[in-house]
């Protein structure tokens, strides 16, 4: 029984040996997915005309900032409105890439935080000093303070445009605008060009380490899902982290009837992202290569069920969570769904190394 | 019957202890070098408690001060220098160290743990030990059982391994193996084919459960001693290298030298005699003075007094080895589902399982509620451990019922929404999330608050 048991295991152990060495004599066999190829398309196809895109329309608000600020009038505030809204869908497809200048810089801390704290805008416009770069300034510039400064100021756009015509404070309303669109073009124009020329490493990194591209892209793309999308844009103005719903913690809170276009433009940048196509391969094409059509396929159904789910509610967030938040709370759910299959089976299924702890598996 | 007085050399005992020892202060000094005492111990504010043993926790900084005891104790033990003392104490300090938080928990971590207790009534100090030059008595012999008794939880261990992984998901899925060997596709030479073959996912979970079961016996049986000994460095190097395993495999590698003849055990004696005295002049001459003096004792013998004590309690320590892993079968309902009774019995490597579990906090008077995020309270390393194991759930739903009640939430009740998925299948809903945690205790009773395992895929087996 012993000698069989060895001569067993001897056999196995001799064939995966003679295995391993022929596979290596012969031609090589790769792995049938290519993650560089996933890398290079994602880059080429998805990351940098998102970037350039958004870089054209970035430049282009603060082309309108500085003609309203030269002549401020209604029709260059509204010109300007909507080059804001313009930039800022554009801004929800990278928004999520925490990579490379915009994580060493948090570029998007810069643009898009909300809640503003009107507070410290005010305080700002009043004083005529404050530091952009510091962190306290977070909530108080980005795409809210616009927000705020061309819908939020008064009630009426005509009372609106007094403040930087009329008022005692109009040069430091004019400069305050003037300087957040300056930070923010800055800041574009720094992480694009950054990315740009680092484009080649960023490609070539796809070892399965904490620190590669690939696997921090997968975890930046689960990051920005759950919190930046499903959280930021429903969960928390729907109250579902807090006792009572929050309405006024809505993207695009002084617009209002936007929130529902922003959270549609990023749900369907996440898509997007994940589907890709058969020459252009992303995660969909990688969860298929590791036999998981299932999850593929659960993966994008959900999304579409979100979708379909947000498309249901007010174009204004504000008016939707006061009137029936059982609505913006049922989108949360779809939204959660699409988290446990990609940060629990995706992120399962792609083996991603996250931790440095020993592990024995169990 | 097995003869309980019969002798035999006590090198290799003494050998083991030292590499033991050795091995054990290595690895408190990388624990630490790792920056893991501060990471796993110092920084979560919450810690997950074995049941009956809350009041083990970390103590602030004085942590460190069990990691320096643990790792004196090991080097005590590898001098062989107040063995008994060194041993217990290494023994106990570990023990808190292992004990404070389950998070941390590994099959070897436990096996370390209870190899220990075991040397704890071990002569390993008979010879080659700086005990046996201070009371300059030297024993030639010891007692057969010692030694035997190593290579039976040696062989315990590689032999429940080895039927656990008797299973359909195992055997005939290659989970999780399936999952993990494509990942490791930037290994050099084989990361990008071998490592990607369905054929070697398969042979690798078939001869790592055939090496498994069989690795004991090849080991104690003498013809097939050294091409076992062999496979054991094979599997061991293999596995640390997709694996990250830590020390366990050197750990493994040098215990699987007990199975030896004492001639190597001498050779080895003798390599470091020499090693040693090429380096310390002055002690060279000091030692042949004194080796002189070193009486040798032909037979080590246990006073009765210590036999009395220690036979009973190594029989009942044996017992719960062979019965500890089979305590599975007193719970209803898939054991890597719901992991009840899966600790502790050398189930190494056999999943590939994550969840997603967040916690409802519901007033149940006014039916207000709000979910809880979390990275509030947890480390990502927790939080991973937690959203799948069903004790961890049921106490950090008390922990969170308790935070929220002081903090002045009226009528709290925590409900779990909880996702998992398992060796490669789509996830499924964990807890039955019409249940109020908070009101469940925490037993060793079967959780009747984990949904069943639905799944078109059954894993059949031991």
């Amino acid at each position: 029984m012993l000698k069989q048991i060895f001569y067993l295991f001897v056999f196995v152990v001799v064939v995966t040996s003679c295995g391993s060495s022929s596979e290596n004599d012969s031609e090589v066999i790769t792995d049938s997915f290519d993650r560089v190829a996933m890398l290079t398309n994602i880059t080429d196809n998805i990351i940098i005309p998102s970037y350039e895109d958004f870089s054209t329309k970035m430049s282009a608000l603060k082309q309108d900032g500085e003609t309203f600020t030269a002549t401020p009038n209604i029709q260059n505030m509204n010109t300007l409105r909507a080059s804001w809204l313009n930039a800022y869908k554009s801004w929800q497809h990278i928004e999520m890439y925490n990579i490379g200048r915009a994580e060493e810089i948090q570029y998007s801390f810069f643009m898009n935080i909300y809640p503003l704290t009107v507070r410290d805008v005010e305080n700002n416009i009043a004083s005529g000093s404050y530091d952009l770069d510091s962190p306290n300034n977070h909530d108080a510039q980005g795409f809210p303070a616009l927000d705020y400064l061309l819908h939020g100021l008064a009630d009426s756009d005509e009372a609106i445009l007094e403040k930087y015509t009329a008022t005692e404070n109009k040069d430091n309303y004019k400069a305050y605008l003037t300087d957040v669109l300056a930070q923010m073009d800055a800041l574009t124009t720094e992480v694009v060009n950054d990315f740009i020329s680092n484009k080649s490493a960023f490609v070539a990194s796809v070892s399965n380490t904490a620190t590669s591209s690939v696997n921090k892209l997968i975890n930046d793309y689960i990051f920005y899902y759950e919190k930046n999308l499903r959280a930021a844009k429903i969960g928390i103005p729907a109250g579902i982290f807090s006792s009572n719903p929050l309405p006024e913690k809505v993207e695009g809170f002084y617009k209002q009837d936007i929130s529902k276009t922003l959270a549609l433009e990023a749900l369907s940048g996440v898509k997007l992202f994940f589907e890709g196509t058969d020459t252009l391969p992303t995660f969909k094409q990688y969860l298929e290569s590791l036999d998981r059509q299932d999850l593929a396929t659960s993966i994008t159904n959900q999304l579409v069920t979100a979708q379909t789910q947000i498309n249901t509610l007010d174009d204004n967030f504000f008016n939707q969570v006061n009137t029936d938040n059982t609505a913006m709370t049922k989108a949360y759910d779809e939204l959660q769904k699409v988290v446990v299959l990609i940060k629990v089976d995706m992120l399962q299924a792609f083996n991603v190394s996250v931790d440095f702890i020993d592990a024995d598996g169990d | 019957m097995y003869n309980f007085k019969k002798q035999t050399n006590a090198a290799p005992l003494a050998v083991f202890r030292l590499f033991f020892g050795l091995m054990m202060f290595a690895s408190i000094v990388r624990f630490w070098a790792n920056g893991w005492i501060e990471k796993l111990y110092l920084k979560p504010n919450f810690h997950f408690s074995y049941l009956g043993f809350s009041w083990v926790k970390p103590l602030g900084n004085y942590t460190y001060l069990f990691f320096v005891i643990c790792g004196l104790a090991a080097l005590f033990v590898a001098m062989g220098y107040k063995y008994r003392v060194a041993i217990i104490t290494f023994f106990l300090s570990f023990l808190y160290i292992e004990l404070m938080d389950k998070t941390t928990y590994l099959n070897h971590y436990y096996f370390i743990s209870i190899l220990s207790f075991l040397m704890i009534f071990l002569p390993a100090n008979a010879t080659f030990s700086v005990d046996a030059f201070i009371n300059k008595k030297k024993y030639t012999n010891i007692p057969k059982w010692t030694i035997d008794s190593i290579k039976l939880l040696l062989s315990v261990v590689y032999f429940y391994a080895g039927l656990a992984k008797l299973n359909s998901d195992w055997l005939f899925r290659a989970q999780p193996l399936k999952i993990w060997l494509p990942s490791k596709y930037n290994l050099p030479f084989i990361g990008e084919n071998l490592m990607q073959q369905n054929w070697f996912h398969f042979a690798m979970s078939w001869s790592g459960m055939l090496y498994d079961l069989a690795i004991p016996f090849l080991l104690l049986y003498k013809r097939t001693r050294i091409i076992a000994f062999v496979f054991v460095v094979f599997f061991h190097v293999f596995t640390r290298v997709l694996f990250p395993i830590g020390m366990f495999p050197f750990i493994m590698i040098v215990s699987a030298l007990i199975f030896f003849d004492a001639k190597l055990h001498h050779k080895i004696i003798t390599i470091i005699q020499q090693f040693l005295s090429k380096f310390s002049f002055l002690k060279k001459s000091k030692n042949q003075s004194k080796a002189n003096t070193i009486s040798i004792i032909d037979h080590y013998t246990f006073s009765k007094t210590i036999a009395k004590i220690s036979y009973p309690i190594l029989i009942l320590f044996f017992a719960i080895q062979f019965l500890c892993p089979w305590r599975y079968l007193l719970y209803p309902g898939e054991l890597f589902w719901t992991e009840e009774g899966y600790r502790f019995s050398w189930r190494v490597m056999l999943m590939e399982k994550a969840g997603s579990t967040n916690f409802k906090i519901v007033d149940t008077k006014t039916g207000k509620f709000f979910m809880v995020d979390n990275t509030d309270f947890l480390t990502s390393f927790q939080e991973k451990q937690m959203s799948f194991q069903p004790d961890f759930i049921l106490e950090y739903a008390h922990f969170l019922g308790d935070h929220f009640t002081k903090q002045g939430h009226k009528n709290v009740a925590v409900f779990a929404e909880s996702y998992v998925a398992l060796n490669g299948r789509l996830s499924t809903k964990f807890v039955n999330n019409t249940v109020d945690l908070y009101q469940e205790k925490r037993t060793f009773k079967h959780k009747k608050w984990i949904l069943p395992f639905s799944t078109k895929i059954e894993i059949k087996g031991i």
